[in-house]
């Protein structure tokens, strides 16, 4: 253990190696340290946040599919209404037409019967009135006697 | 020299060999007998010291550039477990967040430049001496006259180079912190009490802590490499020392060499570590102190 100016030497170098690493090394090396434990803090943070989104997230759809549900059975029920009132529609309708059909056809029938009624007088009368001039003979003029035979007709 | 003529005959004895092992590299060309000489320099101290200090401010100035926030390599990860370690220490001991700029990068450098320079402990303890007895013979110098210490820290010269750099620090911040006169009241008021006649008194324990806190910071690095030292050079003269025994010890005494070798060597990856670590928390305790007023 001796001494000498080696003693100097080693000061010098001591102190150009602190300023160094002070100047040089220590400050990246902090700020990658720091920068890397915020990412981290934040990693963390952005994992929280996202879970609780997810959170959020599973009840709005839970929430959405409910009301989704809620609202097609009303649908349904409403579909299934209208339905039932559209074929209740249907049937009055069908019913008012079936009886104006009928009815039109009760009145054709009348008429038909009514038409056929008066051919029938007529052919009767004339009928009627070839057996009376097969009968009388020349001894009725048909222009003569007009009258008569209308009236004959009429009481048919 | 009859020694020299000694060693010539029979090979080095064993005072001779650790004799050679202890002198350093320096301006004198041989062992420095003086215990103090200011003209004196130690080569192969401040080529270790330098070259890994630069290995230290390289490397970490490598990761320092490369350095990035997102997945770390291994080796960035490897320093920034140190550094943590060093930024946790220094936010524990010196609550001032400014000071924390310099001191905090301090114990970085210390704490690694220091543990280089005592891993060389680590290597063969005649690789790099023998290596440069080559290379010293080969450029035509006395190949006995080639010293080399490879251990930077079991040199006096280096740990107290640094305790007193340390100690500038603390005087430093002694003014920084409470100012040039707040300082010189605390040197004659503390510890004893602020009267003039403890005053003298005051200020003679005040320079014993200083000179205590100084020599005791650099002597315990280096007594911890210098005896580690030590002891691997007895470790390697008992294997050695079958050359001499050709009985059946010799073989013994290098299954010896080779067990305690291991042994030591183990252990001292424990004290190369804590004496850097003690080293680089006391210079933030004294830091630290200097930031305290009493």
């Amino acid at each position: 253990m001796n001494l000498n100016s080696t003693l100097y030497a080693q000061i010098v170098v001591f102190f150009i190696l602190a300023w160094f690493t002070m100047r040089f090394v220590w400050p990246p090396i902090v700020k990658a340290l720091d920068e890397r434990a915020k990412k981290i803090a934040d990693g963390l943070a952005a994992a929280d946040r996202g879970k609780q989104e997810l959170e959020l997230a599973s009840k709005r759809s839970a929430e959405a599919l409910r009301t989704g549900k809620e609202k097609s059975a009303e649908l349904l029920a409403q579909t299934e209404k209208r339905v039932a009132q559209i074929i209740e529609e249907a049937k009055a309708q069908a019913r008012v037409e079936a009886d104006r059909v009928i009815a039109g056809a009760k009145a054709e029938i009348e008429q038909e019967t009514l038409r056929a009624r008066e051919g029938l007088r007529d052919q009767v009368a004339a009928l009627a009135v070839a057996g009376a001039e097969k009968i009388l003979r020349r001894e009725i003029d048909a222009r003569a006697h007009a009258e008569l035979l209308s009236a004959i007709k009429q009481d048919m | 020299m009859a020694t020299e003529e000694a060693i010539a005959a029979h090979g080095p004895t064993p005072g001779d060999y650790i004799v050679h092992h202890l002198t350093h590299l320096n301006s004198l060309g041989g062992r420095q007998t003086a215990i103090v000489d200011w003209t004196v320099f130690n080569f192969d101290t401040l080529f270790y010291s330098l070259a890994l200090g630069l290995l230290t401010v390289f490397l970490l100035a490598r990761v320092a550039r490369r350095a990035t926030s997102g997945v770390p390599g291994r080796f960035q990860a490897a320093v920034e477990i140190v550094v943590e370690m060093v930024s946790d220490q220094a936010k524990g001991i010196i609550h001032h967040a400014e000071s924390r700029l310099f001191v905090a990068p301090l114990a970085l450098t210390i704490f690694i430049w220091i543990f280089l320079m005592n891993a060389m402990d680590l290597l063969p303890v005649d690789l790099l001496p023998r290596i440069w007895q080559g290379i010293y013979g080969a450029s035509g110098g006395d190949p006995e006259h080639a010293y080399q210490r490879v251990v930077a820290t079991a040199d006096l010269n280096a740990t107290l180079g640094m305790s007193i750099g340390v100690l500038l620090i603390c005087l430093w911040y002694n003014v920084k912190i409470k100012g040039f006169g707040g300082w010189v009241h605390e040197l004659f008021s503390a510890p004893f009490g602020k009267h003039w006649a403890l005053a003298p008194i005051n200020f003679a324990m005040q320079i014993i802590e200083f000179a205590a806190k100084t020599i005791s910071h650099g002597m315990r690095l280096f007594g911890n490499m210098y005896a580690g030292e030590l002891l691997f050079m007895l470790i390697a003269l008992m294997g050695g020392a079958w050359v001499a025994d050709s009985g059946m010890t010799g073989p013994l005494l290098w299954l010896g060499q080779i067990v305690a070798g291991v042994i030591w060597a183990i252990f001292h990856i424990l004290i190369i570590t804590l004496q850097a670590f003690i080293f680089m928390m006391l210079t933030l305790v004294y830091i630290g102190q200097a930031h305290e007023s009493h």
